[in-house]
């Protein structure tokens, strides 16, 4: 599923791509959003550039989640959305995380409203923000076992569930 | 969960337990005060009493069984929630809607809008002493959900946007029903203007509470009115129209003042905007039309067609057993609702059921700006803070 880059796609690319070559390690444009996927040693840095850069001008953190792609690895897919509310444009940077060590910089620092965010995911996801000032479970309780939202935790959760909860399992979950 | 123990106290401060029962949270939210005196030093908002776990439930449903689900997360803005999420499986899918639905999809979400904002002004209005705000809001409140129960049949669960269009043709005399509401509603909003807009104690309870300023409001991911009534004029419906926003014609409303009295002022006129929209998608929806999109294998087929057609027949049973599958891909739509900016990401693996589906919901990114807001004012400010922010904790936990 490959679509032509649109004109925001080439121009966040491009200049990425001058402020740093290594920044951007692929570009993938579906169904009209632009997907900037970044390594995991720059992710900071970027979103830094992406917020003060004059061109991109990216002020506005709205959203940032987490996908688990288990079995496949590296099995963790971080999508972070950003918002240029002057240029009234949207981009995804993406950071792929292995399932050994699920750690990436925070971006707590670049936008205080990644604080909740980060948060969340590290609950429901265990994925650990190194430089996050306050990473603690937020919706779970703070003895809870595990992290719900991983393909690999059964939708009942662990616990003794009738024989017949097997049979409308997904084949993904063990 | 965060104990009291934790929180820091020194000798001249003490920690205040407020909630999770408390009334003017609307639902289940602590926040464990430090007090200094009357001067809240810390605060410290404590979640999650209300989740459950609506983000994995869908991963093990199809696509159209998540949509009863997402009714239930902000519960005074369900059509919204099935709104933002059909738009981004319709993206997945590269549906188009017909025109007529998608008109209809606004007078919907619209009158929601305005539902949730007599709520939202109800209660707020309570928590600060205005006792009979509360019922005039209610009253208005009724005739939405008398609408909404014309059209689908729920007042609240609706359930009524689908995937590809809408569950039902609007039934016979909605428009004396809409019409109806449109001529009454602008007098009442004058009403509820009357009774707080230059109210002395109103004002006294709100002016100059809650500031925050613009950088700091972006800086946060603030969204919807409590950052319009901080001079940012950003809107989705304008920055990033959805379901042909952008061949209506209404105004963004804007305040510099940023405290608790500038969102009420925002959210009133915001209502007034909204008559102006319903109006204008009133006039647009046509007595006959498609309001499904033409998607055999997603769209259950109509019931005569199925009765009489050998296909029809074979699309219904495979939606209704397996469900359809999108191509593998992700998708991010936002929409404006009445709390701000509403998120949808959904992502899929090219089989029946979501891989991921993920609601960025504005009340629990607006209400991690609530300790900047209230550090440093009375207690009982935290009351106009937490009501001012409109958070709908079925959202904020999900």
């Amino acid at each position: 599923m490959t679509e032509p880059a649109s004109k925001n796609a080439n121009v966040v690319a491009e200049c990425l791509r001058s402020w740093n070559p290594k920044a951007v390690a692929e570009v993938s444009e579906y169904r009209g959003e632009t997907t900037i996927v970044v390594p995991r040693e720059l992710l900071r840095a970027t979103a830094e550039h992406c917020r003060q850069d004059a061109k991109l001008q990216y002020n506005f953190l709205t959203d940032a989640t987490c996908v688990d792609r288990f079995p496949a690895e590296p099995r963790f897919e971080l999508n972070y959305h950003l918002v240029s509310i002057p240029r009234r444009e949207k981009v995804r940077l993406r950071v792929w995380l292995s399932g050994n060590d699920p750690m990436v910089d925070s971006l707590v620092p670049v936008w205080p409203g990644a604080n909740w965010l980060e948060r969340e995911i590290f609950d429901l996801f265990g994925i650990r923000f190194s430089g996050h000032p306050d990473l603690r479970r937020i919706l779970l309780p703070e003895d809870w076992e595990g992290y719900p939202l991983r393909r690999d935790y059964p939708v009942e959760g662990y616990r003794d569930v009738p024989n017949t909860g097997e049979l409308f399992r997904k084949s993904s979950t063990p | 969960m965060t104990t009291v123990e934790t929180a820091i106290g020194t000798a001249r401060t003490m920690v205040l337990n407020m909630g999770p029962q408390h009334p003017s949270t609307h639902g289940v939210l602590r926040i464990l005060l430090e007090l200094d005196g009357e001067t809240v030093v810390k605060a410290v908002p404590d979640l999650g009493y209300l989740h459950t776990g609506i983000e994995k439930s869908c991963e093990d449903k199809t696509y159209s069984q998540v949509i009863t689900l997402t009714d239930r997360m902000d519960y005074l803005n369900p059509l919204g929630n099935n709104l933002v999420y059909c738009l981004a499986v319709e993206k997945l899918l590269g549906l188009e809607v017909p025109k007529r639905a998608q008109y209809i999809r606004v007078m919907m979400v619209e009158l929601q809008r305005i539902s949730s904002h007599l709520v939202w002004l109800g209660t707020h209005a309570i928590d600060l002493g205005a006792m009979s705000v509360f019922l005039y809001c209610f009253r208005e409140r009724e005739e939405i959900l008398k609408i909404f129960e014309l059209f689908t049949g729920q007042r609240m669960m609706t359930s009524y946007i689908r995937i590809g269009g809408l569950a039902l043709d609007p039934p016979a005399g909605w428009r004396q029903a809409v019409e109806r509401f449109l001529k009454m509603m602008p007098s009442r909003v004058d009403e509820y203007e009357t009774l707080l807009t230059e109210n002395r104690i109103w004002i006294g309870r709100t002016k100059g509470v809650g500031y925050i300023s613009a950088e700091d409001a972006i800086a946060m991911s603030m969204s919807g009115p409590t950052l319009r009534a901080a001079g940012v004029a950003y809107d989705n419906r304008k920055v990033f129209p959805y379901s042909s926003y952008e061949e209506f014609n209404f105004n963004v409303p804007t305040r510099k003042e940023s405290d608790c009295y500038a969102r009420y002022l925002v959210r009133v006129a915001e209502m007034r905007e909204c008559v102006k929209i319903i109006r204008q998608a009133f006039d647009k929806i046509k007595d006959e039309g498609p309001i499904k999109a033409d998607a055999p294998g997603i769209i259950p087929p109509q019931r005569e067609k199925m009765k009489t057609e050998m296909e029809a027949l074979i699309y219904h049973f495979k939606i209704f057993t397996e469900g359809f599958s999108p191509p593998p891909g992700e998708t991010f739509v936002t929409i404006e609702s009445p709390r701000g900016e509403l998120g949808c990401f959904v992502a899929s693996d090219g089989s029946p059921k979501p891989l991921r589906v993920h609601f960025r919901s504005p009340s629990y990114i607006n209400l991690q700006a609530l300790p900047k807001l209230i550090e440093g004012q009375l207690i009982s400010d935290v009351i106009a803070c937490i009501g001012t922010i409109d958070i709908v904790l079925g959202e904020v936990d999900r």
